[in-house]
């Protein structure tokens, strides 16, 4: 029945046009634009699941395609489409919309319109960046993505929150626009604006290194790899909580998607030549900023930087895939890595929009971050210390929880290529549970350390609603990843056979 | 032998001959006004673009066709450029009208003035002899300088006008000597001709044409505001009254781009390869300064005049790539920076009330508080501005890179690109004064609200966004121009 619906295109404009409406809907009345809003993002979510339901997982080639032209000049057209690296990107990115409408609902009382509005358009960019077959048209999207995440940081931020929206949006941008320049020069090459046209354009080895420094300025930065990764705890600890969930869960995973659609298969030789750069920035992600995290002393920051750490693994996970194949382990492992990162992008949209969440709840009460104000929450909000509990282990990768798929897929695969690697990776296992148990030992347990922890009252029902579901999406993808993992395979496969023949 | 006269055909400068007619009408019916009608007076200045306009759709031709001689041509550029010149000045003089009236200044002579400088404009984007170029430059320069000096008690108005005349003056002066030098070369003001004569016998004084090259370059960039011929820009903006920088700030560089068009591509088009070279060091000169000293302004005004500088670096970019490509993109950035720039103004006029001459930056805080509208509107003025999607910014700087890189001039994109992430900054301050701070007590007075400026102005402000989803409507025509 949905055969001729154009659903991307449903998924992408139902949100900016709800959006606007919330907007129109104003502030004397707040909680007729919440509803409104809440009512636009359930919608939103619906119109993505038959997406996967009705997903093909027999074929790499795109699905639910929409091609129409857009702008004649220059060939740039409205060319949506998804396979399997898209598709659970799409529907996390609604599935956490919602979350984070049901989050802000009693939280933020000052201008409750706009801030929907903001979170609603920005639904509609991110998926349509995921949804955009047409280079200029995932450019638009990625770029006009930011103008609603500068204001949410800047209007609903903490104390120093202009200093860290200008700071994100300033990255960001220096990071793309190199980005634009090569776009358009494959432009000036190929005559098309189409991802997949250049997927198949011949290019130089000069040419290549260019291009894929360009695209790595570009996604570095949005994902961030060590040693750009500093506008991250800035943004996250001056972002409201809806901003940081947001950003940590969909928009960092924009970064790691853009390697998979861009990097690799347009300059796959520059890839394979220049693979122990990224190697090298993501193991440093992974131990030296896990060895960050532990010294900080404000939560947000702290979980700021154990997604830093978290991924490192995925740009491990996506740039392995050149060792592995010339140590002769062949596909099987070179697909093991590549899934495995995108598990890990899933999983941790889940646990880092789930430990956000988390200390948001605190924070509302207390309005601290700190870990040294609290201490023996468990006393007073016992069921809030279960979620908090149960998150953490999921961040510390306890085997069970979806935590745990990603990071062991590309460990395992690593092994294939080299055991120093397997084997630096692997201290994540060690530094994860460090800090993250430990932050939990000091907020969660111990004795009642001060009067506000005493008078702190548990989760109420919407809290719950929304810990509870993020919870069981956590057990769900640790305990039964394989139809994550069906979904993207014919992709996989069909990437690692382009990346492998050369292009010059 | 008797000299022959040919009557010209007059048909293709139909919009002029309305427009002069139609302003001395507006001149006498003024006179017998009293200052309550003053109304009136914007009204039939309204009328008289409006008709222009529809005279300009009345003769406008399939290919172009010349008149006069071969001075005077109408072809697609001039027919869009005259139709965006007049209808911005539509805008322009009603968004300056309470401003005016607050100010005591609300007098015929500023739409009259106003009128006489737009057929100015409209000869300088038919002239296609260097005489004409220059009348039409004159025209719209002397009405300027009144129009800036028209606030007689305001001394920093008087300085101002008298920066910009002696500066302009002098401008002027140079390019009439690149002119000079031109006809004593070639022995003709005709740019058709010139184009045959720098190819043909000319072309073995290679030195004079230089040098009358630089003459006519250095003139023009004055006139557009290119660094290092920059300098009246900010002064000029800053003191002019509003109302009059946003005519400046508008209008005029759709006609200095026009005239850049008339002069470097119709008329010295083989000399390409020198015009081009010397655009390129004034272009990278443009956004790195334009851009650089804008982050240390603190008025609003100065901040936009700076902004503009860099703008002009970027179409300056367009027209040096020497392709149809990139004369069609510098066309677009050209109407749609105008379009953006009359938002900019527009926003800021609104917020004038008698007694208060809003034009400092800290003047815009809190306004998303005060008034989230008119924040919303400016907000995507300065989003588009710094070229960010989907706002039209994006894809006038988008199409202008593109014909810079299709040339081979990758470091040239790449160095255009980086300044304009710092340019960025400058431009999300606003949005952080307007959306970030909260209002100062003094200025949170309620903006009063005429129903027509508002209207006008969103409808100004959402054409932004509508031409950055759908930038075809306006491309299309600007590359049929250059077909």
């Amino acid at each position: 029945m949905y055969a001729d619906w154009p659903l991307l295109s449903l998924a992408i404009w139902t949100p900016i046009f709800g959006g606007i409406l919330v907007l129109f809907a104003g502030d004397r009345e707040p909680s007729g634009a919440r509803k409104i809003a809440l009512m636009v993002s359930i919608i939103t979510l619906l119109l993505t699941l038959p997406l996967y339901t009705q997903f093909n997982t027999q074929t790499h080639l795109m699905q639910f395609v929409e091609r129409h032209d857009w702008i004649d000049a220059f060939n740039i057209e409205y060319y949506l489409g998804i396979d399997g690296i898209s598709m659970p990107l799409i529907l996390l990115t609604s599935f956490i919309t919602v979350i984070v409408v049901i989050s802000a609902w009693e939280v933020i009382q000052y201008r409750a319109s706009q801030y929907m509005a903001a979170f609603l358009i920005m639904e509609g960019f991110m998926i349509g960046t995921f949804s955009a077959l047409d280079s200029i048209l995932f450019y638009v999207f990625f770029e006009a993505m930011l103008i609603p995440m500068f204001l949410i940081i800047g209007i609903w931020g903490g104390a120093n929150r202009i200093y860290a929206t200008l700071k994100f949006f300033l990255y960001t941008f220096i990071g793309s626009v190199l980005m634009l320049v090569a776009l358009i020069y494959m432009y000036s090459k190929s005559g098309s604006f189409a991802i997949f046209d250049f997927h198949h354009l011949r290019l130089s080895l000069t040419e290549q290194v260019l291009i894929f420094l360009a695209f790595l300025v570009a996604f570095a930065v949005k994902v961030p790899m060590w040693p750009v990764h500093t506008w991250l705890p800035d943004a996250h600890v001056e972002a409201p909580t809806g901003g940081s969930v947001i950003l940590a869960a969909i928009m960092l995973k924009i970064g790691g998607y853009g390697f998979l659609r861009f990097s690799l298969p347009i300059t796959p030789d520059a890839s394979a030549e220049l693979d122990w750069l990224i190697i090298t920035m993501s193991l440093t992600a992974v131990v030296y900023i896990g060895f960050v995290a532990l010294a900080q002393r404000d939560m947000k920051k702290l979980i700021a930087y154990s997604s830093i750490a978290h991924m490192g693994f995925v740009t491990l996970g996506f740039f392995i895939v050149f060792r592995i194949v010339n140590s002769g382990h062949g596909e099987q492992g070179a697909a093991l890595a590549l899934e495995g990162g995108m598990v890990q992008m899933i999983s941790h949209g889940f646990i880092s929009g789930a430990m956000f969440l988390c200390v948001g709840v605190m924070y509302d009460r207390m309005h601290s971050r700190q870990i040294a104000d609290y201490g023996g929450v468990a006393n007073t909000m016992p069921m809030f210390a279960a979620f908090m509990v149960f998150f953490a282990m999921a961040n510390a990768g306890l085997p069970g929880t979806s935590g745990f798929v990603g990071e062991f897929m590309v460990i395992l695969a690593s092994f294939k290529a080299s055991f120093w690697i397997a084997f630096l990776a692997a201290t994540t296992l060690i530094l994860g549970a460090a800090y993250t148990l430990w932050m939990v030992k000091r907020v969660i347990f111990g004795d009642i350390a001060n009067d506000n922890v005493a008078a702190l009252t548990d989760i109420n029902k919407r809290e719950f609603l929304f810990l509870a579901i993020l919870a069981l999406a956590v057990l769900a993808l640790g305990l039964w990843p394989d139809p994550l993992v069906e979904v993207m395979h014919p992709t996989i496969e069909n990437l690692l056979n382009h990346i492998a023949n050369p292009k010059i | 032998m008797t000299a022959e006269f040919v009557q010209p055909d007059l048909m293709p400068a139909l919009p002029e001959m309305v427009m002069l007619a139609m302003t001395c009408l507006v001149l006498v019916v003024d006179l017998f006004l009293p200052q309550e009608k003053r109304g009136f007076t914007l009204l039939l200045s309204v009328l008289t673009l409006a008709l222009a306009i529809g005279a300009v759709i009345l003769v406008a031709p399939v290919s172009s066709i010349s008149s006069f001689g071969g001075s005077f041509v109408l072809d697609q550029m001039a027919v869009v450029l005259k139709i965006a010149v007049c209808a911005i000045t539509i805008m322009v003089f009603i968004y300056s009208r309470d401003y005016l009236a607050d100010h005591d200044i609300y007098k015929g002579e500023y739409y009259v003035l106003g009128l006489f400088a737009t057929l100015g404009m409209m000869v300088m984007i038919s002239a296609h002899s260097f005489l004409l170029v220059y009348l039409g430059l004159e025209l719209l320069s002397l009405s300027l300088y009144a129009m800036i000096a028209f606030n007689r008690k305001s001394l920093r108005a008087s300085e101002s006008a008298m920066k910009y005349f002696v500066l302009g003056a002098m401008a002027s002066g140079l390019l009439l000597y690149g002119i000079s030098i031109f006809y004593g070369i070639t022995g003709t003001l005709d740019l058709t001709q010139l184009s045959i004569a720098v190819k043909g016998p000319a072309a073995e004084h290679p030195v004079a044409l230089g040098f009358a090259l630089t003459f006519i370059v250095v003139g023009l960039c004055f006139k557009l505001g290119a660094v290092p011929f920059h300098m009246w820009l900010p002064d000029v903006y800053q003191g002019s009254p509003t109302s009059v920088t946003l005519f400046i700030g508008t209008a005029p560089k759709i006609a200095g781009f026009a005239m850049a068009i008339r002069l470097l591509v119709d008329g010295l088009g083989d000399l390409h390869v020198d015009w081009s070279q010397m655009l390129t060091a004034l272009a990278i000169a443009s956004l790195a300064l334009g851009n650089v000293v804008a982050i240390a302004q603190t008025n609003f005004k100065r901040m936009l005049a700076y902004s503009t500088i860099s703008h002009v670096g970027f179409i300056l970019l367009g027209i040096l790539s020497t392709s149809a490509n990139g004369y069609a993109s510098a066309m677009f950035y050209t109407i749609t920076y105008a379009i953006t720039s009359s938002v900019a103004f527009g926003v800021l006029l609104v917020l004038n009330r008698k007694g208060f001459e809003a034009e400092e930056i800290s003047h815009l805080s809190g306004l998303n508080d005060s008034n989230p509208w008119y924040a919303a509107l400016l907000a995507i003025a300065m989003f588009s501005m710094a070229g960010v999607p989907p706002t039209v910014g994006f894809y006038a700087k988008l199409s202008v890179l593109q014909a810079v890189i299709q040339v081979d001039m990758v470091w040239l994109a790449i160095v255009a690109v980086l300044f304009s992430v710092i340019g960025l900054f400058y431009y999300l301050r606003i949005i952080k004064v307007m959306y970030f701070e909260k209002p100062v007590e003094e200025q949170t007075t309620t903006i009063k609200e005429a129903l027509d400026v508002k209207m006008l102005l969103s409808a100004n402000s959402l054409s932004l966004i509508f031409l950055g989803v759908f930038p075809s409507t306006l491309m299309a025509y600007c590359i049929l121009a250059f077909s």
